[in-house]
């Protein structure tokens, strides 16, 4: 059954998930029962009754009581079930356990923040530990994402103005997928992230050096790092092809045109400026869709950045 | 050969006509002459060349000529539509860019989905088939309305004109569903669109409301509600949910145009708006008009199943009181577009209660279709064909729809894939097979002639096997966890993706066929007899094409639509002449 599954089924990954691929299973093995009876029938009686002459007779039949409360009781039981353990399922899935460890999480055109206790960011990763309740705080500054796990057969609506809350359990240390699941613009289909499951240890270590971790690295690499992990590349290359937005490649010290037809060299403050307020200078020939990274990145990572930048041509 | 008896109308006791008795009740309304009336073949004079000229068209007050200008107006939108979605298919072909960038993607799908429920769908069987068979089937010499009539084709033509601004004009990337506060937000021309759809609210509600009453006032005599073929009570479900639902879609439309306009902060939350109310308001309209869509389309099927079965239909009462039990609790389950979006988890229960108790009634329906057939004398025709392909794919739209209702499950499956193909299983491979039954079925009574039963079966056969090829990996990603809308996709997709393109261009394939037969038909096809398929039904007692003025006497109705006892002398009657 199970490698079957794993043809329509991503892997299963999270306590509910079990549950809620039994409740699948139990509605397509019964649908295809359901499927197989009445194309048999069509089949059969298109073959048995096939019309022989235009003379043909046929018997008038207008209803039949017992057969037609039959076929509207049975269906009627089989879907209570299917409503009442889809519901348990779902408060299940509502419901987080009160000792789940909570991290914020903000959805914005087009990557996926995650804040915690520590005051660690990451962006396109979310580092959590095995075995434990996880609940995430979300919220959009922007449009409406949704956050979805299908490993974890989690989803939610991620709003702008308010708060929404999913949590999950990962039973196995390992990566999965977390895409966006409502459409939210031109890079709607890259807004992914990805969740990592460190064993309870591992998580503790993680949590401990994470925010260290960039400390001891030289401003280029670190630059190189912080690019990645807030998904720059997703909207700017750094080969020189044109995405969502301008490419880094070559991009200290260029002649920049605005939308407002003046011309600006990039320089290190227009760097700056232009990752904390990205709305208040827009390049000639885009769009005024990137997020602010204002408290998402500090003074020493933004210096790292612009270092980085220096080295792209 | 023509016999000449007393009748009367309303309810009055037992009459003889050539010489088989026909109860018809007690009490005594009044007193009738009715003779047999057969339709002449090949007529010379028809409602195609009774009028001449451009003009005689365009300020036509027939219903069946409006009825053929809709389904010129929804052939082009289909062929738009389905353009569109050979081109997204395409460029799904391979992850990221194949052929267009992301924002041009975005767009056509908009697009797609727009033109398609909004231009094609919701128009389809009420405006092009309804309108030209419901005021036949009523033994109506029009709708209760002509001139109100052409007054919703034109404003049809209205709302399309501004949503062919639209599009040249910046176009729309905000998805059918307009969602906020992305639609308040976004570039484009989305108010020049809403309008559009707006305005073309109107053309739905005018056609509602002239089919009730058409329905109501209009009956012939003997056509009491239980003598009504099941395609009048489809279409008049279908109208009440026109009547009722409609001006809620305008008003949000209205709304949302009066936040890009004015910025009066109703849905966007940067303005102290609430997002999530868009989407009660757009699915309070959109999950009826879904109803709208399929409705008609069983009362399609339910002529067509018991005219190639030559049997009596199964459960009358059972299928049109269906149709109006899905019509009502159709209004109450817009919630379950919205498990996931943030509503009380008590709401949640009672939308997914209510879910599963819509999907009752079209249970039945699938029952009473297959009861028909037993022991009936079916012939394969090719209206009969697309009503068992309608049967065959409506029921894995079904089914997929209560793993849908299905609130855990729903969690997992909500905006993938599966969504996609559970509604294209539904909206396409339902709908619109029930409309090309419609559309075979009664063609030789709209242009008096046949198509080609063979190029037919074929383009049938290939429509049936590219639409499956299409949609059904649909359902494998979708529960894999592909999301909807998306340009780029990660690898482990792609197979899927390619046998999902492949089969679209198998069905275009198909929908060329049938282009290229119809067309054949229409200009050269052979005549066709007054009823080729041997119906009982009260629209293939006249000639084919039918009389500008459908019947050239009173039709009176003694037996209900389907009675495939009763001889056929007994439908063919009609109000005699005062000198007999």
């Amino acid at each position: 059954m199970n490698r079957f599954q794993d043809f329509y089924l991503p892997p299963a990954k999270s306590t509910v998930a079990a549950d809620t691929d039994a409740l699948f299973n139990f509605v397509h093995i019964t649908s295809l029962i359901f499927l197989i009876g009445i194309v048999a029938a069509i089949f059969y009686f298109v073959y048995k009754y096939k019309r022989r002459s235009e003379h043909d007779v046929t018997p008038v039949i207008t209803h039949n009581n017992a057969l037609e409360i039959t076929w509207s009781v049975i269906p009627f039981i089989l879907v209570m079930i299917v409503f009442g353990w889809g519901f348990r399922g779902y408060l299940n899935l509502r419901t987080a356990p009160t000792d789940a460890y909570e991290v914020r999480a903000i959805g914005k055109k087009w990557l996926w923040e995650f804040r915690y206790a520590n005051g660690f960011v990451s962006v396109g990763e979310l580092h959590v530990p095995e075995d434990r309740p996880i609940k995430l705080i979300m919220n959009s500054t922007d449009v409406i994402h949704s956050f979805y796990v299908p490993d974890y057969r989690i989803k939610r609506d991620v709003l702008p103005g308010r708060y929404s809350s999913v949590w999950f359990e990962a039973t196995e240390p390992g990566e999965s997928t977390v895409f966006c699941t409502e459409y939210c613009g031109t890079a709607h289909s890259n807004m992914m992230a990805k969740v990592v499951v460190h064993t309870k240890e591992d998580f503790e270590t993680w949590m401990a050096t994470a925010a260290l971790a960039d400390a001891g690295l030289p401003p280029v690499e670190l630059g190189q790092q912080l690019v990645q992990r807030n998904a720059c590349q997703t909207c700017h290359s750094i080969d020189g092809s044109a995405l969502q937005g301008p490419t880094f490649k070559g991009i200290f010290g260029r002649q920049q045109k605005m939308e407002d037809g003046t011309v600006v060299t990039v320089d290190e403050n227009y760097i700056r400026q232009s990752i904390l307020q990205p709305q208040s200078q827009i390049v000639e020939g885009y769009l005024p869709v990137m997020p602010p990274y204002q408290g998402t990145l500090n003074d020493d990572q933004i210096s790292a950045i612009i270092e980085y930048l220096k080295t792209i041509d | 050969m023509a016999t000449t008896s007393s009748f009367t109308t309303g309810k009055i006791s037992a009459e003889t006509i050539g010489g088989n008795g026909v109860s018809l009740g007690e009490k005594e309304v009044k007193k009738l002459k009715i003779k047999r009336f057969e339709p002449v073949e090949e007529p010379q004079i028809h409602y195609l060349n009774a009028e001449k000229g451009l003009w005689s068209w365009l300020s036509t007050v027939d219903h069946k000529r409006i009825g053929l200008m809709y389904l010129a107006a929804i052939a082009v939108f289909f062929l738009i539509g389905g353009t569109l979605a050979v081109l997204l298919r395409t460029e799904l072909l391979t992850p990221a860019k194949t052929f267009m960038d992301a924002d041009t993607y975005n767009q056509i799908f908009t697009l797609h989905g727009a033109i398609m429920i909004f231009f094609f769908l919701v128009p389809s069987v009420p405006a092009v088939l309804g309108n030209f068979i419901l005021p036949i089937q009523l033994g109506a010499k029009d709708v209760a309305f002509p001139r109100l009539n052409l007054a919703s084709f034109y404003i049809y033509l209205i709302g399309a004109i501004f949503a062919f601004v639209s599009i040249t004009t910046g176009g729309i990337d905000t998805g059918w569903t307009f969602y906020t506060p992305y639609s308040s937000s976004t570039g484009g021309n989305v108010m020049m669109m809403t309008l559009g759809v707006f305005i073309l609210g109107f053309s739905s509600i005018l056609t509602g409301v002239n089919f009730i009453v058409t329905i109501h006032k209009l009956r012939a005599p003997g056509l009491t509600w239980n003598k009504l073929p099941l395609n009048l009570w489809g279409l008049y479900a279908t109208s009440i949910i026109q009547i009722l639902a409609t001006p809620v879609l305008a008003i949000t439309l209205l709304l949302l145009t009066m936040e890009r306009a004015l910025g009066i902060g109703i849905f966007d939350p940067a303005l102290g708006g609430d997002p999530v109310l868009f989407q009660h308001f757009f699915w309070f309209y959109s999950h009826p008009a879904v109803y709208i869509m399929i409705v008609p389309g069983f009362g399609i099927i339910s002529e067509v199943i018991s005219t190639f079965s030559r049997k009596t239909i199964f459960g009358y009462w059972a299928i049109a009181l269906s149709s109006l039990a899905i019509a009502f609790i159709g209004f109450l389950v817009w919630g379950h577009h919205m498990f996931t979006a943030g509503q009380s988890s008590l709401a949640t229960m009672v939308f997914s209660f209510l879910t599963f108790l819509v999907g009752i009634p079209t249970g039945i329906k699938i029952f009473n279709w297959l009861a028909t057939m037993y022991k009936g004398s079916i012939q394969l025709s090719t209206p009969m064909l697309y009503a068992l392909i309608f049967l065959f794919q409506f029921t894995i739209g079904g089914f997929t729809g209560v793993m849908l209702g299905a609130l855990s499950v729903d969690i997992h499956l909500h905006d993938t894939y599966y969504v996609v193909a559970h509604f294209h299983y539904v909206m396409m491979g339902g709908m619109v097979m029930a409309f090309l039954a419609g559309l075979h079925y009664w063609w030789p009574k709209m242009f008096g002639t046949m198509y080609s039963e063979f190029w037919a079966k074929v383009s049938a056969t290939l429509v049936f096997v590219g639409f499956n090829v299409t949609f059904f990996p649909q359902f494998i990603m979708g529960a894999q966890g592909m999301p909807r809308r998306y340009y780029n996709y990660i690898d482990q997709f792609q197979p899927f993706h390619v046998t999902s393109t492949i089969g679209s261009y198998i069905m275009a394939v198909g929908f060329t066929i049938m282009a290229i037969y119809l067309l054949h038909a229409l200009i050269k096809g052979r005549k066709a007899s007054a009823n080729p398929w041997g119906s009982r039904a009260l629209e293939w007692q006249i000639p084919s094409p039918a009389p500008a003025h459908n019947f050239d006497h009173t039709p009176v109705v003694l037996n209900g639509p389907y009675d495939y006892h009763r001889p056929m002398s007994e439908f063919q009657m009609g109000v005699a002449d005062k000198k007999h």
